[in-house]
């Protein structure tokens, strides 16, 4: 076996072991990746290539372009200071009539609408209004006189932004900004600003509930860290149970508690606190609640694993050096756990940012964040940019703190935090 | 309290009492509304409110005659068990070869792996609707499973990615100096190692589509609706006990899960204890 070994590398001298190892190392590392590859596909087709269409649609704006091909082509060298000139009312004459037999108006109706209210109807009054192409040279009087939108400035500054093909409008919509006649961006009227309200109301109730989730986590993971682990792991069954149990069970059971008739109000009546029942649920008491409920999980079990790494020699030591037991705990047991509060609260304010189910179940108008906007705008009123704009700022917030809570726990398990 | 060795101070004997006090409310906070909804399903009565007039199956007997219920607890079970074997056999491979890549993009590939965990279930549940419908895989089976096992997989990766790490190497390259083929090292040295491991990223992913319902909301059509579907839908119109029967038929589902899970984990403590 040697001798063959040795024939083997005496036969070919010109490769020395140093690059044969490396070669062989090579084929290993094309070997795992192979491996991870068929993943990698996967996910690129149902969960990459989505969000990337759902980004893309966020700046696409070809609904105009394609429906009034002719007036977006005209205005492409307008100055957007007067009037356009004729050739663009012609063109639009054109488009509205070509449109209209293709039955393709209310598609660019509904995107002019998006950007000026009321534009659907100067577009499908002049659609019906149109009887035929007017004569050479009449176009601009023709429409004029079919709608007097036709004679404003703003209705053909309109057409011309919402030309695309990209566009910026939605992504300034989510962020209640918008772009004036003059192409400037501003603020958008108080009527239509409803974003940022948003926005902070679901930046405000994620840090509520982390904060709740702290101050309750604490205590617990403390306790389960502490005793000893026959006790702590039956005790931790309390922090798994509901962990492991359906998202919609748990909701339901705090609707089914909170509600008017429910237990808590039964009971607080029954015990002759409150005569009228209170307003638990539908409101922001009843989704901060059952969030902190649904999410509490995710903060003790991360603070638990970063407090049982703390070894006691270190309370020990603080002890008989002199420090009084308040001194040792605040000087040396919580800065230890502050990786772990970090994670945790990372954890848990990350997940609430998404949050949909319980808000909507639990939640009056006012509390809903702002996936149930996403959701609504692209299941009810299929306003999929607006969708898709409120999206992409949803995932770069979640992405932003993503990375940072890689960093917090670059080291830990990975496991850390998610279902042990 | 005699736990607790450095228990010397009355102030720190206070605290202590205090972590149990506050400790344990929150456990009572953290079960008790579990507990609380399920006595109501074998109520006699229609209302949700305690005390009980009486105990009867009546709203489990409407759960299993409703086809409603039923097709949704079977679309549950399709679409969970065809999502966990997908993500298992996917998962378990980019764990292998995650274990041995060796590259500065790791990072940056396992985060892209991990993803789905993070990313809010709305933006997924859009980018695929908006994705999917073109291609005729909303309404179907197929885009759910396929939907489920993206969301599951990064758990299946973790999990047997944790049991590959304390896998000892060594024992793979001495079957394979003893002239075993790699697929013959796998099946016989490797697997067996792991199982534990993928046994916990299986019932992970099981319970990964079992409870997603923000997916099936955007991208399931009537036919397709899942048992938490169709509680959100049962939620929203009016609160029936019978949803309560079905609250309770998924915590049992959990619970075995749950029970599963923490006989693997202490066999897996034994072992590398006895080890």
């Amino acid at each position: 076996m040697t001798e063959a070994l040795l024939t083997g590398a005496d036969a070919k001298p010109e490769v020395p072991l140093k690059r044969r190892l490396k070669r062989a190392e090579r084929a290993r590392q094309v070997k795992a990746l192979a491996l991870v590859l068929p993943l990698l596909v996967f996910l690129l087709f149902t969960f990459a290539g989505p969000i990337a269409g759902m980004l893309w649609r966020a700046v696409d704006d070809r609904e105009v372009r394609q429906v009034l091909p002719q007036t977006v082509a005209a205005l492409a060298d307008w100055d957007g200071k007067d009037l356009p000139n004729e050739t663009a009312y012609a063109a639009l004459a054109s488009d509205i009539l070509a449109a209209r037999a293709a039955g393709t108006i209310a598609i660019a109706a509904k995107r002019l609408n998006y950007a000026q209210n009321g534009f659907r109807t100067i577009l499908t009054s002049t659609a019906r209004n149109l009887k035929a192409a007017p004569e050479p040279g009449t176009a601009r009087e023709t429409l004029g006189k079919i709608n007097s939108a036709w004679r404003e400035r703003t209705t053909w500054t309109t057409i011309k932004d919402a030309g695309g093909p990209i566009t910026g409008f939605y992504l300034l919509a989510a962020l209640d900004l918008m772009r004036n006649a003059d192409g400037a961006i501003v603020t958008a009227p108080p009527d239509q600003a409803i974003y940022r309200d948003v926005f902070a109301r679901t930046f405000v109730i994620s840090l509520s509930v982390t904060i709740l989730c702290l101050m309750l986590g604490f205590p617990v993971a403390y306790l389960l860290a502490t005793l000893p682990p026959e006790r702590s792991n039956l005790l931790m069954i309390f922090v798994l149970l509901p962990f492991w149990t359906s998202l919609l069970v748990r909701t339901c059971a705090w609707i089914v508690l909170l509600q008017s008739k429910g237990v808590v109000n039964d009971g607080l009546h029954w015990l002759g606190v409150i005569d009228e029942p209170l307003r638990l649920i539908y409101n922001r008491f009843g989704v901060c609640v059952a969030m902190t409920h649904v999410l509490l999980p995710f903060m003790i079990l991360p603070l638990y694993s970063s407090m049982k790494a703390i070894s006691p020699a270190y309370m020990r030591a603080a002890a008989s050096l002199g420090a009084p037991p308040a001194t040792a705990f605040l000087r040396i047991y919580l800065p230890q756990t502050l990786p772990g509060i970090g994670a945790g609260s990372l954890l848990v304010f990350i997940l609430a940012l998404g949050y949909y189910i319980t808000p909507a179940l639990v939640g009056g108008a006012a509390d809903q964040m702002i996936s149930y906007f996403i959701a609504l705008y692209t299941t009810e009123t299929a306003n999929w940019g607006l969708a898709s704009a409120l999206g992409a700022v949803l995932l770069l917030a979640t992405i932003l703190l993503a990375a940072v809570y890689g960093k917090l726990v670059q080291g830990q398990p990975v496991t850390g935090g998610m279902k042990n | 309290m005699s736990d607790n060795p450095s228990l010397r101070t009355p102030s720190q004997r206070i605290a202590w009492t205090a972590t149990i006090a506050i400790s344990s409310l929150v456990f009572i906070f953290l079960i008790a509304p579990i507990l609380a909804i399920m006595p109501l399903s074998f109520s006699s009565g229609s209302y949700l409110t305690y005390p009980l007039p009486g105990f009867s199956w009546r709203w489990y007997d409407d759960f299993i005659n409703s086809p409603r219920w039923m097709n949704s607890l079977k679309n549950s079970m399709i679409i969970g068990v065809a999502s966990t074997l997908l993500s298992m056999v996917l998962g378990t491979l980019a764990a292998l070869g995650l274990s041995q890549w060796q590259s500065r993009f790791k990072p940056l590939v396992l985060a892209f792996v991990l993803s789905p965990v993070v990313v809010p279930g709305v933006i997924t549940a859009v980018g695929l609707y908006f994705f999917f419908a073109p291609i005729g895989l909303t309404g179907s089976y197929l885009g759910l499973i396929l939907a489920h096992t993206a969301l599951a997989t990064p758990f299946v990766v973790i999990t047997v990615g944790a049991t590959l790490q304390s896998f000892d190497t060594n024992l793979a390259r001495a079957a394979a100096s003893l002239g075993a083929s790699p697929l013959h090292a796998f099946r016989r040295v490797i697997l067996p190692r792991i199982l534990p491991g993928l046994a916990s990223g299986a019932l992970f992913a099981f319970a990964t589509s079992f409870d997603e319902v923000v997916i099936v909301l955007f991208m399931a059509g009537p036919e397709q609706r899942t048992l938490p579907r169709e509680m959100f839908s049962g939620i929203r119109e009016n609160i029936s006990p019978t949803i309560t029967a079905a609250a309770v038929i998924l915590t049992t589902v959990s619970v075995i899960l749950l029970a599963t899970m923490e006989a693997l984990r202490r066999r897996n403590e034994r072992l590398k204890g006895g080890g």
